[in-house]
């Protein structure tokens, strides 16, 4: 079943392009992998599923959550899908929380919103907590933010996401911003919360590997555009598209150690510097003259002149 | 730059706050300490010197100058309590709607307040005291509405940086409403900041309604208020008795002083750009 269905989105900041024609489904339980360098417009995909734009954005296209057209809702309609269908995880969870308030206080603010009472809802908070392995729950809600790790936040962000039982839940890099030794574990307690609910992940990585792992399905950008989308498990052996492929070639762990690592020749393009052509065109080994020149339709599994040939 | 750099004016902040502390302790409790009622004449008695009986002598009329003074530091202190608590409510509002909502909305309100920033804010309290008469609401409230663009034109700055940050747009996801996270989640965060504007501004309230006072469009006589004592001290003076006039002027000081010296403690612990 599709929980939530992208068709070709489109935004524009002050006039200028950020993200082109994304479209893209996830089903109910799913998890799909957004991956692609800065600028690719991962988190703008991410933030149109809440209408979440920056100001002067103008969007286009349409987001389907569970059928209802989510530009249409109407604004109280739209705060009671974010409240409670929908939950995100940012990057750096000491920027996310409110510094002031307690950590009891940031978890319990959506359910009090929502009429529970003070009583339940601590003892919804203890246990979400318990359950995304934070120990002492009970003193970690009287204390603020700045006197937890980083990835003991992370967790709290993360127990504040599961605790009103959303059916999707977005995750834009949740572990960039942590030591590389909690982020192992921040991801695995994501990965297995989310799976024990059933809850449909959009999961945003600079990184393949770990995509991979946690993801059924990878959806790899370029430039404001989604240029190829395939199950996690064929990766890395049915990548057709030569941008994913030459993502899939420069990981550290695709070379032996000692050798140099291998690069994507050429500069990162956004939407707004992109060629005519191909998106990837200039930086392609395989590039025709066609491809400088007209835009790939995305047809079967991705967005490229010459799939049947690669 | 200011005078806290100086070791000892930054030494002398604790002592500030004594002050601060004893002047706002005499007003609460003037009727109780004041040794005469502030008003009873004894013109057999005028231009009494220093006595055990008058430690500050007594003015033209005969009445106790101590007595006066410890009253007239209610109406002193009162004044500029209700401007900083009026302005600062009023220009934090306008500062965190301007910000929360950007795009032409804030363009408006910030030239509103360019405008009003213009008018200096003690020729706006005469003009408004002129027109509408004197007495002690009048200036008041022009003075308020003066202050309110020199609060708002922080308080946007600070809320414009606030309102960017992440843990916002996180509360926003979350489907909180407007209202909410500006109340709940700005207003704490921006609280500090705005106690500290609130405290700087109370100092140049007090010398702009003691001035206003002294030009006679504040309280009239008899009334004991500062300013109004400086300027009716004018005549004694000629007469040889300054006491009056400079009784009241060193009361004025002596409290902005303290006041100012402690705010400006407060803005360096808690940061922010006071002016």
């Amino acid at each position: 079943m599709t929980l939530l269905q992208l068709d070709r989105i489109t935004v524009a900041i002050n006039g200028q392009p950020v993200l082109r024609q994304v479209s893209l489904e996830v089903a109910a339980g799913e998890a799909v992998g957004l991956v692609g360098e800065s600028g690719s417009g991962k988190s703008m995909t991410v933030k149109s599923v809440v209408r979440l734009l920056p100001p002067g954005a103008t969007a286009g296209g349409t987001v389907r959550f569970d059928g209802a057209d989510v530009g249409a809702l109407s604004p109280a309609a739209l705060r009671r899908m974010r409240s409670r269908d929908v939950a995100m995880v940012f990057q750096d969870p000491r920027a996310a929380v409110n510094p002031v308030r307690t950590v009891g206080d940031f978890l319990t603010e959506v359910l009090r919103d929502q009429g529970v009472s003070r009583a339940i809802a601590t003892e919804k908070a203890v246990r979400s907590l318990s359950e995304v392995g934070v120990g002492d729950a009970t003193r970690r809600l009287n204390q603020r933010p700045y006197e937890l790790s980083g990835g003991l936040l992370q967790r709290v962000v993360i127990a504040a996401a599961l605790l009103t039982g959303p059916r999707l839940i977005l995750a834009d890099e949740p572990t960039t911003a942590l030591d590389v030794t909690t982020q192992e574990e921040v991801v695995a307690i994501l990965d297995e919360q989310r799976r024990l609910r059933a809850a449909a992940l959009m999961f945003i990585t600079h990184d393949l590997e770990l995509a991979a792992a946690v993801c059924d399905r990878i959806a790899v950008m370029y430039a404001g555009e989604i240029v190829e989308i395939l199950p996690a498990a064929r990766l890395h052996d049915d990548a057709r598209h030569p941008y994913t492929r030459a993502l899939l070639a420069s990981r550290p762990g695709a070379v032996a150690p000692g050798e140099r690592l291998v690069t994507v020749p050429g500069i990162p393009q956004s939407a707004l510097t992109a060629p005519a052509g191909c998106v990837f065109a200039d930086r392609c080994p395989h590039a025709e003259a066609r491809c400088h020149d007209e835009r790939p339709v995305f047809t079967g599994s991705a967005a490229c002149h010459l799939l049947e040939v690669l | 730059m200011t005078a806290l750099s100086i070791p000892v004016v930054r030494r002398a902040v604790p002592f500030a706050a004594v002050v601060c502390a004893l002047v706002v302790l005499t007003a609460i409790l003037a009727p109780w300490i004041a040794p005469y009622d502030p008003n009873a004449l004894d013109p057999l008695n005028a231009y009494a010197p220093f006595s055990p009986a008058h430690p500050l002598g007594t003015d033209d009329l005969g009445r106790d100058l101590l007595s006066r003074l410890i009253h007239g530091s209610r109406t002193s202190l009162a004044g500029p309590l209700i401007v900083v608590l009026a302005a600062g409510t009023i220009g934090a509002t306008v500062a965190i709607a301007a910000a929360w909502f950007g795009g032409w909305f804030d363009a408006l309100l910030s030239r509103a307040l360019d405008v009003l920033f213009a008018f200096p804010g003690l020729v706006l309290a005469i003009t408004v005291a002129a027109l509408f008469g004197s007495g002690f609401i009048t200036p008041v409230v022009a003075l308020s509405l003066a202050f309110v663009p020199v609060i708002a034109r922080v308080m946007r700055a600070a809320a414009l940086r606030e309102r960017n940050l992440p843990y916002i747009e996180a509360l926003r996801v979350q489907g909180f409403g407007a209202w909410r996270i500006c109340l709940r989640h700005l207003v704490p965060n921006l609280a500090p900041l705005l106690m500290v504007q609130a405290a700087i501004g109370f100092g140049y309230a007090m010398i702009d309604l003691a001035s206003i006072s002294f030009l006679g469009l504040g309280l009239q006589p008899p009334a004991a208020d500062w300013g109004l004592m400086i300027a009716n001290g004018q005549p004694s003076i000629l007469a040889g008795f300054p006491q009056q006039s400079i009784a009241a002027a060193v009361a004025v000081v002596i409290t902005v002083v303290a006041f100012t010296a402690v705010a400006e403690r407060l803005a360096t612990r808690f940061g922010g750009d006071v002016r």
